[in-house]
């Protein structure tokens, strides 16, 4: 149990950290919102995955409770998180911001 | 376990320093706001990590379930507000 929970802590580390170099290094900014809104969806996503699994450990009525609602925090962030990166790209689509061609200075 | 714990904590603690030179730096409004929405989706998962290491999880959950709403709400109405050009420079 304890190996199972140790390799999805380190796969959801493994995807936050593609979403950071993401961030940090996408020429654009509609560009950088791909990493920001899928990899920290899916890091986020595995790494409750392992906190539920490893609250699993001594099966009690509270336990089982808390991990119930770590699902329903995994529940929320894949709800909620394409629909905030959502409302941003809507906002610089309608300040006219101008998409990043090749060629062009990275910003 | 513990030490596994800890361990990727403090490593999600440096991610999150590395999200917020985008936040302090970026060139637009918006991306500071990407940067800030990256840092808000790491805390929720490092509030269960913080639960974990003190053994108060069913405690901490909680406070990470009302981050994640607060946080979504915050940029939502950020990005909201900032529809109009205000702040957009371009050079």
């Amino acid at each position: 149990m304890d190996t199972v929970v140790t390799i999805l802590i380190l796969l959801g580390l493994l995807f936050f950290t593609g979403g950071t170099v993401g961030i940090l290094r996408f020429p654009d900014f509609y560009s950088r919102l791909h990493p920001a809104g899928k990899l920290d969806t899916l890091g986020s996503l595995l790494m409750m995955m392992a906190f539920a699994l490893y609250g699993l450990h001594h099966l009690t009525l509270a336990n089982v409770l808390t991990s119930l609602k770590m699902m329903l925090i995994i529940v929320f962030v894949s709800l909620s998180s394409p629909t905030a990166v959502h409302g941003i790209v809507d906002a610089g689509m309608r300040a006219g911001l101008a998409p990043w061609v090749k060629g062009k200075k990275r910003r | 376990m513990d030490q596994v714990f800890l361990y990727s904590a403090l490593y999600l603690g440096i991610l999150m320093l590395l999200s917020l030179y985008r936040g302090a730096f970026g060139p637009t409004v918006l991306d500071r706001l990407i940067g800030v929405n990256a840092i808000g989706s790491k805390t929720v998962v490092m509030l269960i990590l913080i639960g974990l290491l003190y053994q108060r999880v069913d405690m901490f959950v909680d406070i990470s379930l009302a981050y994640a709403l607060l946080n979504f709400v915050a940029v939502l109405a950020a990005s909201k507000y900032f529809q109009k050009r205000k702040g957009l420079y371009e050079e």
